[in-house]
């Protein structure tokens, strides 16, 4: 034990009173229900319900591509307006981007960070809850674009001027910009407390160089988190003023260079890549090994590897430009570290492949999604490669070679490795395994699909097929590709389908005793989260685990005979926690995350609709922010020993909650 | 199992001597730490606004109002004086809490928000002679830039003076002691970064033409 | 290792204590002697503009002024001198990548 925090909400530094906050509220004390849902501030509910809302929005981005591939099935399409067109390509990537991979990551992120690094808990649950309710307002604040008028239609990167109110006359751009701030508040702030959790709450002997692959890339992550958001937050800003307040940051007429807000988007938009492809990395590390029954090769080059990406990606975000006229200098210089930055991810494939090699793999489903995801994202990094040389990036942008680049790495990289992570933990966070045989055939769906998809949409772009069009008519070549990637759309569809069907047959048929629990080490893993009871109890750990090496449960389930051969010592029952210490002291529940976060939404209408809106939602947000504050961390009724977490100060909650929003209002 | 309710826990001494719970691996504070990467990320966000400010700055047209027309640099060296003050003011109200003198702290508190209340209404009334003389937020590239820096500076210092009310207030009501110093520590440290920032705004927006 | 379930019995005064002794804080004294140098400091700014200084000798000049006012206040009102490395490294960060960054961006539109 190192420090135990005194709690830093104004506490009297007495006797505690006993009262309800601002007397607004009794202390929650829901164990079970909605209620307890709504008020948790138990990192491994807040990741359940990131995953959830994560799936949801997927169920969304996929029903609007599903509608671009049916509109382009066909020469001529005439499902969709051009208009609508616009918002729903548009729309499909900013939910896919801001709504599915960011959470499904942040899902990750906040179930296993704690449990891998050994901790109750993350640093600040109650800033934890808020991050969670934040993206949630923020991402159904967007989706209610299409309730007032429709999406915003300017493409995910959102050019300036075409996103001007001369060029983007609906609210859609509107909504656009406002709810990506309210997303960006909530990882931004989650990005501080998982930072913190990460550097500070290791359990004892758990140092830097022992924490598990899976935690360093959430955490390098995290740090590109925290950089590039206020970035994003700053070009969104100058997009809502221009747009609300006739401010001139995009009008060229008034001297304005629209180059900026692509700067500004990019240097944000890159980083962001690397946030969303990172935690997939690190999710296939953990797949890998414990598949391989080795330990991962090259720890420290996967570890440094991965904190290279995090540096290189902040050099290389005009790549994105080369056809924007940055000069043949800017172009030259970016090119080469475009270059430069296929090297740590070449050095992390090779090590995927190095921990494969000589091992006694299983083809279990997971192992299946994490095989894939090194050969789908070496598709797509290649064909990344070949945009570095920017005199053939200036034929391919804007062409839907560039669109088969990015969904090589986002879906064949990103949620494939999403996809190999739901398998994987599924019994550790519900106590139970999702049947194989559907999840093959979910697999293999999801493979044949993707590539059908996603394949010839290389050669369409080489064609000369513009991405964005609504339509195009016959004769130029385009329509036998086109209708055998819109038929690998609806195999996709098939292949998400069997996931559901997966996973609703298999909770019933757990509910109904047909499945046995999973127990805590179904995949005789590795790290720490599997040396507890599953599905995790509330409190994680019955006691501290001290941990003496890397893969720390690995060792204590292995030993070496006289011979120095590698024989089992004890079964994952007998080393995992039992989970049934009832004496741990757990953080108390609180109404005000959801408070505050409410609050926000509030503005974002004021501002789009009626000025007089944003003050409800000012005082909800200022007086969720007093009533967190003055609530104290823990329930004073409830008798506890020791306070394990500090909760945020008046300064933390005001200044992050209130430092980003408070100048919106 | 102590059934006793705790409201202040225990002190760092224990370090190292049991294995209990999952205090600070590093040592540090956790709120602390966090404050620091709110800040380190706040330097994105005004470097964001100062770039855009200085890449705009010189775009108006010609005979448009411009930073020559307006800026008056006795007046706002004067309030931008009174704001670096409040930062030893700020310091001086830890450094009395820290030695548990909460009389001393509150003095401080209230005068560090006062001198911040100062720097606002200098702005305030800045703003508003700025708009007389013709610079609207819309008038022009300038004006739009210019406004949404300083604007976004004026907020955060608002901001800071909300939290040092309510801590005066705490503090009034006998809320505030010693042994929530660090709280005051951190609001500090979020006052300074308002005022550092200040200090870069000051020279390269209004000092270097 | 003990369980989770062990406790402390700690009073609030122990507490400060351990707090107030955790690091060599100046004195107040020295935080005024520090504001007067700040104050120095501004007023040499200051005067630049009384004394016509123009171009780039007036940028010579008060961008370093500029950065060691940065600098003390971090460093000594902010106590980045005295506390952890750890919060220094952070905060440093932050500072560095803005300031590369935003001045690659600016170097792109040919700004200097």
């Amino acid at each position: 034990m190192a420090i135990i925090e005194q709690p830093l909400a104004i506490g009297t530094g007495r006797a505690p009173e006993v009262r309800s906050p601002l007397g607004v509220f009794a202390r929650p004390t829901a164990k079970g229900g909605w209620r307890s849902w709504v008020t948790t501030v138990d990192h491994k509910k807040i990741g359940i319900m990131y995953g959830a809302a994560g799936l949801v929005f997927f169920l969304v981005g996929g029903i609007e591509a599903l509608l671009i591939r049916i509109q382009l099935a066909r020469p001529d399409g005439s499902l969709l307006s051009a208009e609508t067109y616009n918002q729903i390509y548009t729309m499909h990537g900013v939910t896919m981007i801001f709504l599915v991979a960011m959470p499904l990551g942040a899902a990750f992120s906040n179930y296993f960070i704690p449990l891998q690094v050994g901790a109750r808990d993350v640093a600040f649950p109650r800033l934890n809850a808020f991050s969670f309710w934040c993206f949630l307002v923020g991402g159904l604040f967007l989706s209610s674009s299409w309730i007032f008028g429709g999406g915003a239609d300017g493409g995910w990167f959102a050019y300036a001027p075409n996103t001007g109110v001369a060029y983007s006359p609906g609210h859609g751009m509107d909504f656009y910009a406002l709810g990506l701030q309210i997303t960006g508040i909530a990882s931004l702030v989650g990005a501080i407390n998982l930072i913190t959790t990460v550097l500070n709450m290791r359990t004892k002997g758990m140092s830097l160089m022992r924490m598990p692959v899976l935690t360093w890339m959430l955490l390098v992550t995290q740090f590109l988190l925290l950089f590039a958001i206020p970035v994003i937050t700053v070009a969104l800003f100058l997009l809502t003023f221009d747009r609300r307040f006739g401010a001139n940051f995009f009008r060229v007429e008034a001297g304005a260079d629209p180059l900026l807000w692509q700067h500004l988007f990019w240097i944000f938009g890159h980083p962001e890549v690397y946030v969303l492809v990172l935690p997939a990395f690190g999710i296939v590390s953990e797949i890998i090994p414990t598949f391989s029954r080795k330990p991962i090769f090259g720890y420290s080059f996967m570890v440094g590897s991965g904190i290279a990406i995090g540096f290189m990606g902040w050099g290389v975000w005009a790549h994105h430009m080369f056809v924007s006229g940055i000069g043949p200098l800017s172009v030259t210089a970016f090119s080469l570290s475009t270059m430069f930055i296929a090297v740590p991810t070449g050095v992390k494939i090779l090590n995927w492949l190095a921990t494969m090699w000589g091992g006694r793999l299983r083809f279990e489903v997971p192992m299946l999604y994490a095989i894939a995801v090194p050969a789908m994202f070496t598709i797509g990094g290649l064909s990344g490669v070949t945009h570095s040389v920017s005199p053939a990036d200036t034929q391919q942008t804007d062409t839907y070679y560039i669109v088969a680049h990015f969904h090589y790495v986002v879906f064949g990289g990103i949620i494939m490795a999403f996809y190999g992570g739901f398998y994987f933990w599924w019994p550790k966070i519900f106590g139970y395994k999702l049947d194989s045989k559907l999840g093959k055939v979910n697999f293999w769906l999801q493979l044949i699909g993707m590539n059908m998809t996603f394949g010839p949409m290389h050669i369409l772009g080489l064609q000369g097929m513009s991405r964005r069009i609504d339509h195009y008519s016959p004769g130029f070549g385009f329509e036998f590709w086109n209708l055998i990637v819109s038929i690998g759309a609806f195999i996709i569809a098939l292949s998400v389908a069997s996931f559901l069907v997966n996973v609703v047959l298999s909770t019933v048929r757990y509910k109904r005793g047909l499945i046995p629990p999973a127990g805590p080490d179904p995949w005789d893993a590795r790290s720490l989260e599997w040396m507890t009871a599953s599905p995790v109890p509330e409190h994680n750990f019955d006691e501290e685990i001290e941990v003496r090496g890397l893969d720390e449960f690995w060792h204590r389930k292995y030993g070496y005979d006289k011979d120095h051969k590698v024989v089992r010592i004890a079964t994952g029952e007998e080393v995992a926690h039992k989970g049934d210490n009832k004496n741990v002291h757990l953080p108390s529940p609180s109404y005000w995350p959801l408070v505050v976060a409410l609050g926000l939404p509030l503005i974002g209408y004021g501002l789009i609709f009626n000025l007089l809106l944003t003050i409800p939602g000012a005082i909800l947000l200022l007086g969720g922010v007093y009533g967190w504050v003055m609530e104290p961390p823990d329930d004073p009724n409830k008798a506890h020993g020791h306070d394990d977490h500090d909760d945020p100060s008046p300064g933390l909650a005001l200044a992050s909650v209130g430092a980003e929003e408070v100048g919106n209002g | 199992m102590a059934d006793v309710a705790v409201a202040t826990h225990a002190p760092a001494e224990h370090a190292g001597d049991d294995g209990h719970g999952h205090g600070a691996s590093t040592g540090i504070s956790n709120t602390k730490l966090a404050m620091w990467l709110f800040l380190g990320s706040e330097c994105l966000l005004f470097g964001g606004l100062i770039s855009t400010y200085l890449l705009y700055k010189n775009r108006i047209a010609e005979g448009s109002i411009g930073p020559k027309d307006v800026f008056d640099i006795p007046f706002t060296s004067a309030s931008s004086f009174v704001l670096l003050m409040s930062s030893l003011t700020m310091v001086l109200a830890l450094s009395a809490i820290q030695r548990g003198d909460e009389r001393a702290n509150r003095v401080w508190l209230l005068t560090t928000a006062v001198l911040g209340s100062i720097f606002i209404g200098g702005q305030i009334y800045e703003f508003t002679g700025f708009y007389r003389e013709g610079l609207g937020y819309t008038t022009n590239i300038f004006g739009s830039a210019f406004y949404t820096l300083t604007g976004f500076h004026g907020v955060h210092v608002s901001i800071g003076i909300i939290m040092l009310m309510s801590l005066f207030v705490r503090s009034y009501r006998g809320h505030l002691h010693q042994a929530q110093a660090e709280t005051v520590e951190i609001i500090g440290l979020y006052w300074h970064f308002v005022d550092v920032v200040w200090i870069v705004i000051f020279t390269i927006v209004y000092l270097i033409p | 290792m003990s369980t989770v379930s062990e406790t402390h019995d700690v009073s609030p005064a122990a507490s400060g204590d351990a707090h107030a002794g955790a690091h060599d804080h100046p004195s107040d004294l020295k935080y005024v002697k520090i504001a007067i140098i700040l104050a120095v400091l501004t007023a040499a700014e200051v005067s630049t503009y009384t004394f016509d200084i123009t171009g780039g000798l007036l940028v010579a000049i008060l961008i370093p002024m500029m950065i060691v006012k940065f600098a003390i206040v971090a460093g000594y009102f902010m106590h980045l001198k005295f506390d952890s490395k750890m919060f220094t490294t952070m905060f440093v960060a932050g500072l560095t990548f803005a300031v590369s960054v935003y001045c690659v961006l600016l170097t792109i539109f040919e700004f200097w």
